[in-house]
């Protein structure tokens, strides 16, 4: 099971406490303290624990129970008394004393004030009896709860009141219980009660029993009706009226794009995809279509932008897989640098540059700034014990070394990184290492190293970072990421390997080695944009002048906001260092959320195959791009939203507002008379426009798609209410109104066409071909400006979307959802730079194999469990007798689980939520 | 035994599990059981027993009786099913006996319906003490929606339907009617 904690969160003391005391054996899992874990709840809650059984507790108190019911030990009425009493009584009040000590800096005696009175009642019942604990002569969960519930307040027993004798020696009795001090070691840093601050601050102080709501879920319900001001009404009449005179001129950057004095400066990345593998769905949104998104919208801000990427090429993965193909690695990364490409192309990435890692400028780059780093004293020489293959005659890359965790026991962490608990390892701390090649036993064996010395740089970074992060946007769990490493403590790191495959360490006695890629494919920014221009230094030696935006998958951090960050301020070259960190969280596939093994999904280049265009596949990934917490790719919810949001509302409308043209104004703007109603509806969609401007300019693109939606759905409403297909046919003034609405309603799709240009390039093209919007009018300002004056001629009108069919999604969802690839060595392959959403979503060998599949054994389960299922819900409604619908859902779960292993799937009981037991 | 200030009366006296055994008796003086508990003393039940300490607490009481009265299976027969019962429990107490506003009420409603999709009962299958206390608890809620609220947290009201209709649930409370078609598609 797994017990999910936050820092920050005065409730991880608790469960941590009573897992120590009942020896319940868990796995840690950090997340922020805003993460959400449990699915089926709105607020996060955190801690949490996941059972095997795939069942969620989210109560703290539950946890604790549970984890004293495993040890045996059954609840009496007065541990259920003191717990009950513990959450309806002493939590508010602790809650009360801690936001009073915390946010308002109360002090002493005044935060005694509010748990006095519960002090007090513990302190009574413990004298009343004559036992040293709560319950007994020993100690029980309810002294575990109350102890970790009081020690955020108190932490020792000093700051009791001398009356509370009976209190303080319970109190100093519990503090040195030895899973107490574990738990407080664990949970809570040196900063004391301060780091509960921002969870506190983030309790209503009126109400400290419920929680803030949460901010993820914008959409359902109609169109929340701000009110507006006449002020902002008239503003925005003001500003329509203008018409594009008021449009700036379009930013024509010249080529090569250098940084210009007096603009804004934008260089975006995208985390550097490894070559071999081919990327899927999780990858590409979490760097490059994110990262292109983002680019488009700068470019149409009018920014100076540069969006360089490219692959990653070096590394043991490559050398591997070119002894296989029998080619040269040189060869592989060609033929897969191609691969990516095209997906790309396909994808419509509009990178300025797109290039790769193995070429001469990546050597000339990094071996200057090695040299740098030598001459500045920032490295370090040290043997390495190194794990050695004798079967395979190598050296084994991290990446080919799997063994048991050494801090979490988790039985398959990679040599580099723990999956589960996300510590980093050195390969020859794990436990029962094994090479992945050929399952053989690694021997140790010694070599010389260099190492970056960290430790030296630490300050420097802390400094710089405090900076970034006053004026830059970091994601949150970019800026969690970090401070939990910085934490921990920096040490050396390893920068060189024993490879061939690599830029050479150019120092005697290091000839035959190369740089370790996490030291060398960040340089690959660089590299690839002096292969784009030779005065590649004016982006990266400027930070003057130039923003940089790091986009990447959230296991990528560190190295961006840590490794090589000290690298560049060790070399001491004026380079420029990321000012916006924007890391995704994970995106699943399909209900495989907490399954890794299960791992199935869809790969670039097979989403060209599915039929389904690729603005339809970026409108779905940015809609669901997981933005604060994981997501999951759904076929059922890509037909639905594209189904619902993009044919209903959004083509719908911009069909609509195109044939009125079309049909009632022989294709040509109507003159239009504006009214209250109609000013305020540009009003409306002015603030949707400057919302969508505000989130884009924070990156918040998952949030900035659904303002384009709403900006549609406030045409359609506008155009349903006021129904031009039945004014055209009355009298004048009717007429005119129905070319007001048909005028105003054709110009909102033609600012939609501008808005989603970032989102959906091709369909934002089709829409101004179809409208013949000019190409100047592709710039957003925060004014809604009547680009289609009347008299404008449009082209033909066509619907935009396609609807998608059930029968079609499930083939898909079929196709892609079972047993794929017999490729087991992709997974093999993904390499330690980025594993990223990947690692979930790639075949992972061994979960299905062995079981064998049976299509047509499956289609007949598949109806049983239908009928089975119908039967369920009719007993239910027929109020059946209990056992008879216990019998009816065994049944059915027997089925599903027949059902499941005719797929070929491990068997998977019946919760949908449920992970899958190893 | 008495329950004194007990906030929902029929919640602890009308538990379809009531001992009728002689070792309790009910005591109709309430001042002679004052609260022990600080602070919000005055809303939480407390049950005297003859002879013995008193206890405070609707969960804690229900828990009590549940087992007086042998029906130790309402609590959850394996460690995983009793946490999760006294989870809801907790639940019942700490989130449901409030005053919610409409927000919190919303949430309340839009959660469980997610986590009962695929359940028939708290505890998955098995119809326990959770049950009761959160059919109690979410009466007064459950009461005052609409039909197409109804609809809308589907899983809730079948939920709740069912369990109403439980022998010997629901005591003096109303039967609320929940419409077995549809009638709103977007619901």
């Amino acid at each position: 099971m797994r017990l999910y904690l936050s820092e920050g969160s005065p409730q991880g003391l608790k469960v941590l406490a009573a897992a120590g005391a009942s020896g319940a054996r868990v796995r840690l899992e950090r997340v922020p303290p805003d993460g959400h874990v449990v699915p089926f709840l709105t607020h996060p809650r955190v801690p949490a624990l996941h059972l095997d059984s795939g069942t969620f507790l989210f109560s703290p108190n539950a946890i604790c129970q549970y984890f004293f019911l495993l040890a045996g030990k059954e609840h009496t009425d007065l541990t259920s008394q003191w717990l009950e009493w513990e959450a309806t009584e002493l939590q508010p009040a602790v809650s009360t004393a801690l936001y009073g000590h915390v946010v308002q800096g109360k002090k002493g005696g005044e935060v005694l004030g509010a748990i006095r009175k519960t002090l007090a009642y513990i302190d009574q019942s413990l004298t009343s009896k004559t036992t040293p604990y709560l319950t007994g002569e020993a100690e029980s969960v309810a002294d575990i709860v109350l102890w970790a519930t009081l020690f955020p307040v108190l932490q020792d027993e000093f700051c009791l009141p001398d009356e509370l004798q009976a209190l303080r020696s319970w109190f100093r009795i519990m503090n040195l219980l030895e899973p107490c001090r574990n738990a407080v070691e664990s949970v809570l840093t040196p900063k004391g009660a301060e780091q509960f601050k921002a969870y506190l601050q983030k309790q209503p102080v009126s109400c400290l029993h419920s929680e803030k709501p949460a901010t993820n879920e914008p959409e359902e319900e109609e169109l929340a009706q701000r009110s507006l001001s006449e002020e902002e009404i008239a503003a925005a009449a003001d500003a329509w009226a203008k018409g594009a005179a008021a449009l700036p001129e379009r930013w024509q950057p010249q080529s090569p794009i250098l940084p210009v004095e007096g603009r804004r400066n934008v260089l975006i990345t995208s985390a550097l995809p490894y070559v071999n593998n081919v990327p899927h769905l999780g990858n590409i949104i979490g760097c490059v279509l994110s990262a292109d998104v983002f680019a488009r919208y700068c470019r149409l801000r009018n920014w100076n932008t540069l969006y360089v990427c490219g692959t990653d090429e070096y590394g043991t993965a490559t050398e591997t897989k070119a002894l296989e193909e029998g080619l040269t690695p040189q060869q592989i990364c060609d033929k897969y640098n191609t691969v990516h490409t095209q997906i790309y192309q396909w994808f419509n990435i509009s990178f300025d540059y797109f290039g790769r890692t193995t070429t001469p400028h990546q050597t000339t780059i990094a071996q200057e700034i090695f040299h740098r780093l030598l001459e500045r004293d920032v490295l370090l020489t040290d043997t390495v014990e190194q794990l050695r293959c004798e079967r395979c005659e190598r050296f084994l890359a991290d990446r080919f070394v799997e063994g048991i965790c050494p801090f979490c026991n988790y039985e398959e962490a990679r040599g580099d990184q723990c999956d589960k608990c996300g510590k980093l390892i050195n390969a020859v701390e794990l436990k029962k290492p094994q090479c992945k090649v050929c399952k053989g036993s690694p021997v140790v064996k010694t070599s010389q190293h260099l190492f970056l010395d960290l430790p030296q740089l630490e300050g420097r970074l802390e400094q710089w970072l405090e900076q970034s992060w006053a004026t830059g946007d970091w994601t949150a769990n970019a800026r969690f990421i970090t401070r939990s490493w910085l934490r921990d403590g920096l040490k050396p790191r390893c920068i060189t390997r024993d490879l061939k495959w690599g830029t050479p360490v150019p120092l005697e006695g290091f000839r035959d080695k190369v740089f370790y890629v996490w030291f060398d494919a960040p340089i690959g920014y660089l590299s690839i944009t002096a292969n784009y221009t030779a005065q590649w230094e004016r982006w990266w030696k400027n930070p003057q002048q130039v923003e940089l935006y790091n986009f990447m998958a959230k296991d990528n951090v560190p190295f961006h906001s840590v490794v090589f960050p000290c690298t560049l301020l060790g070399a001491e070259d004026n380079y420029t260092l990321v000012n916006h960190l924007i890391a995704t969280e994970y995106l699943n596939y399909e209900d495989g959320k907490f399954s890794k093994s299960r791992g199935i999904g869809v790969f670039g280049d097979m989403a060209q195959d599915t039929g389904i265009p690729a603005d339809i596949w970026r409108f779905y990934l940015l809609f669901l791009r997981p933005e604060g917490q994981d997501s999951a790719f759904s076929w059922h919810d890509l037909l639905l939203k594209n189904n619902s949001e993009l044919l209903n509302n959004l083509g719908n409308f911009v069909n609509r507002a195109g044939m009125f043209v079309c049909k009632f104004f022989d294709g040509r703007v109507p003159p239009m008379e504006l009214g209250t109603d109609d000013k305020r509806l540009l009003a409306h969609v002015t603030l949707e426009l400057r919302q969508f401007n505000q989130l884009l300019e924070k990156v918040r693109i998952r949030d900035a798609l659904r303002c384009i939606l709403s900006v549609s759905r406030y045409g359609n409403q506008y155009i349903q209410v006021n129904e031009p297909w039945k004014r055209i046919k009355g009298p004048a003034a009717d007429r005119t109104r129905a070319g007001t609405v048909t005028g105003v309603a054709v110009n909102i799709a033609c600012l939609i066409s501008i808005m989603l240009q970032p989102f959906m390039p091709d369909v934002s093209a089709t829409i101004q071909r179809q409208l013949c919007v000019p190409q100047a009018c592709n710039i957003l300002t925060d004014t809604f400006l009547c680009l289609l004056p009347p008299g404008h001629q449009i082209g033909t009108v066509s619907p935009l979307f396609q609807k998608l069919e059930l029968d079609e999604i499930e083939a898909l969802r079929q196709r892609f959802g079972g047993g794929q690839p017999e490729d087991s060595s992709l997974e093999l392959k993904t390499h330690a730079a980025h594993p990223s959403p990947g690692a979930r979503m790639s075949p992972m060998p061994g979960a299905g194999s062995g079981l064998a599949r049976d299509p047509q054994r499956a289609k007949e389960l598949a109806e049983a469990v239908t009928q089975q299922g119908n039967h369920v819900r009719q007993l239910k409604t027929s109020k059946a007798e209990k056992g008879q619908i216990d019998a009816a859902v065994a049944t059915l779960l027997e089925l599903k689980k027949q059902l499941a292993l005719a797929e070929g799937k491990a068997a998977e009981v019946p919760a949908p939520k449920g992970k899958k037991k190893k | 035994f008495e329950a004194s200030a007990n906030p929902a009366p029929g919640e602890v006296a009308g538990l379809p599990i009531l001992p009728r055994s002689s070792c309790l008796t009910l005591s109709a003086d309430s001042e002679s059981s004052p609260s022990p508990s600080p602070g919000g003393g005055a809303a939480s039940p407390v049950l005297q027993i003859n002879n013995g300490p008193s206890l405070t607490g609707l969960a804690t009481i229900a828990t009590h009786l549940v087992k007086q009265a042998k029906k130790e299976q309402l609590l959850g027969k394996t460690a995983e099913e009793k946490a999760v019962v006294q989870q809801w429990l907790e639940y019942r107490v700490t989130q449901i006996a409030l005053p919610c506003t409409k927000e919190d009420t919303r949430v309340i409603l839009k959660d469980l319906n997610l986590y009962l999709e695929d359940k028939v009962y708290l505890a998955r299958n098995n119809f326990t003490l959770a049950d009761i206390l959160m059919y109690y608890g979410l009466h007064h809620i459950i009461i005052d929606l609409t039909v197409q609220e109804k609809e809308k947290y589907l899983n809730v009201s079948r939920w709740f339907n069912h369990i109403q209709h439980y022998p010997g649930i629901r005591q003096h409370l109303s039967s609320i009617i929940f419409m077995k078609n549809r009638l709103f598609t977007n619901a």
